[in-house]
């Protein structure tokens, strides 16, 4: 059965028609067109389908479309705006964060969501925050060291590049 | 309009004149610079299309019903009800594609779908083209299949004595159909070996099978256009040789064939063959004449494994009293799974790669690849010796124990050397191994720590080497195992053509640093177009190690054509001579007056004008002289060997068994990081994913053949908290035949991983543990049987103060 929903993402408003046991994943992907956020497991596993639900992240890969209802949905596409890349993308780059990068746009949105908790967090917070968010390339390193960067950048407000080069 | 309106604006941000002076001095200019990756932006924005992400047009779903059982014969096949349904467009079996492929060309035993025969569960037997998924796995649930089910073996030694049921025909009549290879073969006399060594140390060592689980699953999408060309979108770490075996089991003209493979989403050796979906999608197309996709589900990825081989080992080795080995005797069985995949090498590299970086003065392996009623093992980062490095590191630590030398200088006391050739004749150049264990013993404060630590905590060291690239292709050819096409914009814009599959690895990033080098253009000038087929060169694939030392080394050959015509050129307008010339940060300037300089572009305009259109292509061949003389003797062959040590240092809860990886240094000799940054992820990656397999993945079955946890819950990997600390190290040997000297990286440093922290669970606690993985009971369940073996006065207590843990109540 098709349902005509209002789902509000990346700050647009839309109307939508989606099979009504459609996840939010499935609607961003299949519908919106949104392929940033990616799906390795589709049961609520890796973390990598992870988007921001009024700034909390969220699986969207198990969480009935509905739920999205009247609330702002974010994905990796709406985390640059028209000044550049936020400062996580660009420390992601700097250290090569990203291998394969599917793992990315999910760890992106946890590792923003502890940015606005939390501007100093320590490796041990770092961690806790990733922790459902599962990458098979790095080891997870350079993905520490990415948000422990961004986390300075934005508090010193200065780029990722300086930061990386002090 | 101007000429030099079309020039690019690269000299606004070109290098300054003193910059230019301070580039004369260095050797390079881009090489060995911790530089972004040409992906790294688009990836961290989510803008990369994978597979997955590419809808086309009217495109179709597929799905394919897998077997329920682990070996049956199939009497039919009724997909009647299935091709009813509404939104259904085609069903296809195995009779619809009856020609068996497989990535050697020796061992094709494997069918897009089950013609008569299925052998795990998991195995493909049908396929729906649909408008949907939906749809798709609502008419797989009304085809009709009827089995006829057979005994099925789990167990590889079972499988080897018995031949009633065999999973496939014997290779010859009367042998076993369930033995995939043999492999004999030995170095000097092994028996005098043994005999001659002052301590002979035996053991027997088991590696569960892990699997690679990259992030992405597995994904294809095909499309037949009217014309009669067939075009593939495939996550596949070998676009090559996907080309020619689509071409071949679907009988087409090769040339109507293309491949593309999008950026993949990981791999590991996972998707470094051809699979079902990838014949299935092509042959719905075909049916259909729409875009067909299928995506594979997490489950269907764990069924398509190709994961590292479970091994039973058993090693003997010898020594001398001052610890040099006179003798390595090993026996191992190798659970192959269902189908032959890669087992022809693996099953060669569970022995031949084991004879670096150590000198041995006897070697003999014997090595049988079993078939078995699972998923079908294969290539996993480190293929084929991981496992058997596991053993012979461990052999050596108990040597080093027996003759009470430090495990560090036993290795040195053995250290191989360079420009040698192994025991079996594998011709060995640059090794850093040396300056490995100096480095890892330096970093980790090993002297002060090894059998020094409290009980409970420990260190453990061990090394390796492994191959950058095999010295022959899988199908014999002359033909170079990789090319590059370069061309070259009047804006400056140089664009790359190569076959090299970016999986992660970051193969177009290295590609792109070797241009800037040679070429002097900056980075965001270069356009890297990977992995097409119709549009690049040949590579051969992201196997082996071999995309940095073979593509790279091609690359440089086809920049250095341009880089000639571009010095000339300039050299011409100067009036000086062409090697005063240099190509660096943006500029053509002169050597002898820096301030004599012109926009690169500008430099390349004149190229052009003098020579016609820049372009160049460039190729990379192995050396074909440096393999062993015997029968087997090419396969372990490589132009060069990366060399690796590790310390691990881990804590042991005496009480729960559970062990946490304290930290693990890693020197790696790549002979030249071409970017560190990128080396050292590599490194990591590879360090976190061994250590996973020490402590905690177990790729196994229920006795039906089912896999016992195909999803990402069951089947751990580590997550954020769980992986350990780790410190890199590089060691740049300069590998005389490497690009810049460059070996591999992305494979080695796995190697030592699982040893070291065997040896240093050893050191901790006073327990070997030869069987994997080393999982909290088995590891409380060896401490509390040496606790036995203390109170009954077999041993005394392993360090000081003595265990002062009650011993756990026995429950038994
Ligand atoms: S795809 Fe959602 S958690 Fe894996
Ligand atoms: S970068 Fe590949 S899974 Fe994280």
């Amino acid at each position: 059965m098709i349902e005509a929903l209002r789902l509000t993402v990346n700050g647009d408003t839309q109307e939508i028609g989606v099979p009504s046991h459609y996840t939010l994943l499935e609607a961003l992907r299949y519908v919106l067109g949104y392929t940033g956020s990616k799906q390795g497991c589709d049961k609520g596993d890796c973390g990598a389908c992870t988007v921001l639900l009024d700034g909390q992240p969220a699986l969207s890969c198990i969480l009935p479309v509905q739920e999205a209802i009247d609330r702002e949905v974010t994905t990796v596409e709406g985390l640059a705006g028209p000044d550049g890349p936020h400062p996580l993308q660009d420390a992601f780059d700097l250290t090569g964060a990203a291998q394969c990068g599917f793992c990315t746009p999910g760890i992106l949105m946890s590792a923003a969501s502890l940015l606005q908790r939390n501007q100093s967090p320590s490796n041990h917070e770092i961690r806790e925050a990733l922790s459902g968010n599962l990458c098979r390339c790095t080891g997870y390193t350079k993905i520490f060291d990415a948000v422990e960067i961004a986390a300075r950048a934005l508090r010193e407000n200065r780029p990722a590049a300086e930061v990386v080069r002090a | 309009m101007k000429l030099e309106d079309f020039r690019g604006r690269q000299a606004d941000s070109a290098a300054s004149e003193e910059e230019l002076r301070e580039a004369l001095e260095r050797e390079f200019q881009v090489i060995g610079r911790r530089l972004r990756r040409t992906d790294g932006m688009s990836k961290s924005t989510g803008r990369t299309l994978y597979a997955d992400d590419i809808t086309l047009p009217g495109m179709l779903h597929a799905k394919i019903l897998r077997s329920p059982h682990a070996h049956a014969l199939i009497k039919s096949i009724d997909a009647s009800a299935a091709l009813e349904l509404r939104g259904v467009h085609a069903v296809v079996t195995g009779a619809d594609m009856p020609v068996p492929y497989g990535i050697i060309p020796w061992t094709r035993d494997e069918y897009p779908l089950c013609v008569d025969k299925v052998r795990y569960i998991g195995d493909g037997v049908a396929a729906v083209a649909a408008i949907d998924e939906d749809t798709a796995n609502r008419a797989l649930d009304s085809i009709e299949v009827e089995y006829e089910v057979l005994p099925h073996f789990l167990d590889p030694e079972e499988a080897l004595e018995r031949s009633d049921t065999p999973i496939h025909e014997p290779h010859k009549p009367g042998q076993n159909g369930n033995i995939s290879k043999k492999v004999h073969l030995e170095f000097e006399d092994v028996e005098k070996g043994l005999a001659d060594s002052d301590v002979v140390i035996e053991g027997e060592y088991y590696f569960e099978g892990t699997t690679h689980t990259p992030i992405e699953p597995h994904c294809a999408i095909g499309y037949f256009d009217p014309s009669g060309k067939l075009t593939v979108w495939s996550a596949t770490q070998v676009p090559h040789y996907l080309h020619r075996e689509l071409a071949r089991v679907l009988e087409l003209d090769v040339a109507k064939v293309r491949v593309i493979q999008p950026p993949v989403g990981g791999a590991f050796g996972g998707k470094s063959e051809p699979f079902d979906l990838e014949f299935c999608v092509a042959k719905l197309a075909m049916i259909t004449a729409r875009p067909v996709k299928i995506l594979y589900t997490r489950e269907e990825v764990f069924y398509a494994h190709r994961g590292r081989h479970p091994m039973l080992m058993h090693y003997k080795t010898g020594a001398d009293r001052h610890g040099r080995i006179k003798a390595v005797d090993a026996t191992t069985i190798i659970d192959g799974g269902a189908y032959s995949s890669f087992g022809l090498v693996t099953t060669y590299y569970s022995g031949q790669l084991i004879t670096a970086p150590y000198q041995m003065e006897s070697y003999r392996f014997d090595s049988t690849r079993v078939y078995t009623n699972k998923p079908c093992c294969g290539p996993k980062r480190g293929h084929g010796s991981v496992q058997p490095r596991f053993a012979i590191e461990v052999q050596l630590d108990k040597i080093a124990e027996a003759l009470d030398i430090d495990p560090i200088e036993l290795r040195r006391r053995n250290f191989i050397g360079t420009n040698t050739r192994t025991i079996n004749e594998l011709r060995i150049t640059s090794n850093g191994f040396l300056q490995c264990l100096e480095e890892v013993e330096r970093a980790s404060a090993w002297k002060s720590k090894h059998r020094k630590l409290d009980y409970g905590r420990g260190v453990g060291v061990a090394g390796s080497c492994y191959i950058s690239g095999t010295n022959y292709p899988i199908y014999p050819n002359d033909m170079p195992q990789s090319a590059v096409q370069l061309q070259v914009d009047r804006s400056g814009r140089v664009a790359v053509f190569a076959g090299a599959s970016e999986i992660g690895q970051g193969s177009d990033s290295m590609l792109a640093y070797i241009v800037a080098e040679e070429l002097g253009v900056p980075l965001d000038y270069i356009r890297i177009l990977s992995a097409d087929t119709d549009l690049t060169p040949v590579d051969l694939g992201a196997y082996s190690s071999r995309v940095t030392f073979m593509c790279g080394n091609a690359c440089i050959d086809a920049a250095r054509k341009i880089k000639k015509l571009v010095c000339e050129a300039v050299a011409e307008a100067w009036n000086c001579k062409a090697k005063s010339i240099m190509l660096a940060g943006g500029w053509a300037f002169k050597a002898e007056d820096t301030a004599q300089k012109m926009p690169i572009s500008e430099a390349f305009n004149l190229a052009e004008a003098k020579f016609g259109a820049l372009g160049a292509t460039g190729s990379y061949n192995t050396p074909k002289d440096i393999h062993g003389t015997y029968r087997g003797g090419t396969i372990g062959s490589s132009p060069a060997f990366s060399f690796t040590a590790h310390v691990a240092e881990v804590d042991v809860d005496p009480e729960t068994g559970f062990v946490e990886i304290h930290k693990i240094w890693i020197a790696h000799d790549c002979g030249r990081a071409l970017n560190p940054l990128l080396v050292e992820g590599q490194m990591e990656g590879s360090v976190y994913m061994g250590a996973a397999e020490a402590i905690m993945e177990e790729h196994i079955f229920k006795e039906t053949g089912l896999h016992n946890a195909p999803s990402l819950l069951d089947y751990k990997i580590p997550t954020s908290l769980d992986t350990p600390e780790m410190q890199s190290i590089i060691v740049e040997s300069i590998d005389p035949e490497g690009p810049y000297g460059a070996k591999e990286a992305g494979e080695g440093p796995l190697h030592p991983s699982i040893p070291a922290i065997a040896c240093a669970i050893y050191d901790a606690v006073g327990v070997r543990l030869d069987r994997l993985p080393f999982s909290p009971p088995r590891v409380w369940a060896a401490i509390r049987e040496r606790g036995r073996q203390e109170e009954a006065g077999e041993l005394s207590p392993w360090k000081s103060p003595p265990i002062s843990v009650p011993l756990p109540a026995t429950g038994d």
